[in-house]
């Protein structure tokens, strides 16, 4: 099941450009939450401070909390952990390239030290059904490798490849923008199914998709949130006139 | 008028594009020329002197007609063997830890630079080191030094190999995608795991490049093998005692006086460059049976 995340006075630098500022939101669990606004303004930024990514680049640096659960994750646990518990699809698929796609699936147990095969069998099959892949892929798990699937196959993929370990929150940076009409519907669709088990957050730029697959939307500019409320009301009547000029197209 | 319109331009882009294809093409015969030469000249010289006793006997005392080079084919084997078990795990952390760990901090400019300098480092120069550090001085608790040695061989020719395992090691990890690596750390990965089964094994197809690189050039090395392994004209695989290797016998074969030697010499020369060959294709052909397939 989901866990919601407090986030409090989050902060975020790259080097001295201050990307992040004086963030504050709750998003609930088990519901899907869409981050909208124009490129730079740091909602990619933001979703990579949750699962603490943020902080792999040498030059950044983070200040604030952020609760997942009941979890400080900047206080209570190693990065590792948080990681395993928050999975993460980026924005372009990055399956590894030298593994079948039986591995890929099941890289995040085995290289954790998960070994036992039966069980293995079953957490990859569950994780391909679960993205929507399974019956694409049976017949070639282990002959063929992760990147020799499509592109929307193997952001499927990459999705599979996140539940395998079981995670109680879904980061999504953009994940069908590299993606044709058809693998974004499926994504879409995924996502909408996905949202009854996991917490999802979701960056995107794509308007519509914000609409169609969150119920709560957050709208970035930057480096602030302006405004965060329910997309339906974020859509039809956002109460900050930046938001209405974004969604409008004025500008961004 | 349209650019793609003018039947001049395009005549000019016609031609162009001819002469360009055409220099490229003869760039590639010019690389390949030398080879092919050299191949076919071993072939003409060395091939006849080839014969089962070449295989299977030691060389014949002066005078005496005959016998082969059995003892330097396995001498270079072993000597190889020890060099490549020196020198890819050392070359290979190495280049990992320049690639992954150390980017950016002192030492490992250091350690890049050093590298750099010991690839140009002339072989012969490498030989006197070892001599001076392992033939000359023995070194008490460490055995199979203070006298010539196979040991003594390898190390020199393991401490050769280590600059280019490890600058192409360095090299091929770098050229792994930022996405791989993310990939990994997001699924909660340790570092030092992802490093070395993600990372590694994605740009193993190179690593492995750079290893036979270096294996195919001290196999034929022979002024490091001169003042440690010595050569031996008897049966010996023993890492305490001196060992023949087919570089050194064929360098004394061919300074030598005599024409039956010089033709061994030859032949020994031709059955290197197989063996050389054979090697690395074996390398290839067995890393590559394990590649899936698409995979890039």
């Amino acid at each position: 099941m989901g866990v919601g995340i407090e986030v409090t006075n989050l902060n975020a630098w790259y080097g001295s450009n201050h990307t992040l500022q004086d963030i504050n939101l709750h998003i609930p669990a088990n519901h899907a939450t869409a981050l909208i606004g124009p490129s730079g303004c740091g909602k990619s930024t933001f979703v990579r401070c949750l699962n603490r990514m943020h902080e792999t680049n040498p030059i950044a640096r983070v200040t604030g909390q952020v609760k997942v659960g009941d979890m400080d994750i900047y206080e209570d646990a190693k990065p590792v952990e948080i990681r395993r518990r928050i999975g993460m699809v980026f924005q372009r698929p990055n399956p590894f390239p030298t593994m079948s796609i039986y591995d890929n699936v099941a890289s995040g147990l085995k290289l954790n030290g998960y070994s036992n095969k039966r069980v293995l069998d079953e957490i990859v099959e569950k994780s391909l059904r679960n993205s929507a892949l399974w019956d694409e892929v049976k017949d070639d798990l282990k002959k063929k490798s992760g990147a020799s699937l499509s592109g929307g196959q193997q952001q499927r993929l990459c999705i599979a490849r996140a539940l395998a370990v079981d995670p109680e929150v879904l980061l999504m940076d953009e994940p069908a923008s590299a993606l044709d009409p058809v693998s974004t519907s499926k994504i879409e669709d995924l996502i909408f199914e996905l949202k009854s088990q996991y917490t999802i957050v979701i960056v995107t730029h794509n308007m519509q998709q914000a609409a169609r697959v969150a119920e709560k939307t957050g709208f970035f500019l930057n480096g602030r949130m302006v405004e965060f409320d329910s997309t339906h009301k974020i859509f039809t009547n956002p109460s900050d006139k930046r938001t209405e000029d974004y969604i409008t197209g004025r500008f961004g | 008028m349209p650019l793609s319109g003018n039947p001049i331009r395009s005549k000019i882009r016609a031609v162009t594009d001819n002469t360009v294809t055409g220099l490229a093409v003869l760039a590639t015969v010019l690389v390949i020329a030398p080879l092919v030469a050299i191949f076919v000249y071993l072939i003409y010289k060395g091939a006849a002197s080839l014969n089962l006793d070449f295989f299977t006997k030691i060389p014949k005392p002066v005078g005496e007609v005959g016998g082969g080079m059995a003892n330097a084919i396995v001498g270079s084997a072993v000597l190889l063997a020890l060099a490549s078990l020196i020198g890819i795990p050392i070359g290979i952390g190495g280049g990992i830890y320049l690639a992954e760990f150390g980017r950016g901090t002192k030492l490992a400019n250091a350690i890049r630079f050093t590298a750099d300098v010991l690839n140009g480092v002339p072989s012969i120069v490498m030989g006197v080191a070892a001599y001076a550090l392992i033939v000359s001085t023995h070194i008490s608790l460490i055995p199979f030094t203070g006298h010539f040695s196979a040991f003594a061989g390898g190390v020199a020719l393991g401490i050769m190999m280590i600059p280019t395992v490890c600058r192409t090691t360095e090299e091929m990890l770098l050229m792994v995608p930022h996405a791989v690596r993310e990939a990994a750390l997001g699924l909660g990965v340790p570092n030092w795991r992802s490093v070395l089964a993600i990372t590694l094994r994605t740009a193993s197809p190179g690593v492995i490049t750079g290893c036979m690189l270096a294996f195919a050039r001290v196999a034929g090395e022979t002024a490091p093998l001169i003042f440690t392994a010595l050569g031996n004209s008897f049966w010996s695989v023993d890492l305490n005692r001196p060992i023949a290797a087919l570089p050194l016998q064929i360098y004394v074969y061919a300074l030598s006086p005599y024409d039956d030697w010089h033709r061994l010499a030859w032949a020994g020369a031709l059955v290197l460059i197989v063996l050389i060959v054979a090697a690395v294709s074996l390398v290839r052909y067995v890393t590559s049976r394990g590649v899936l397939k698409g995979a890039s």
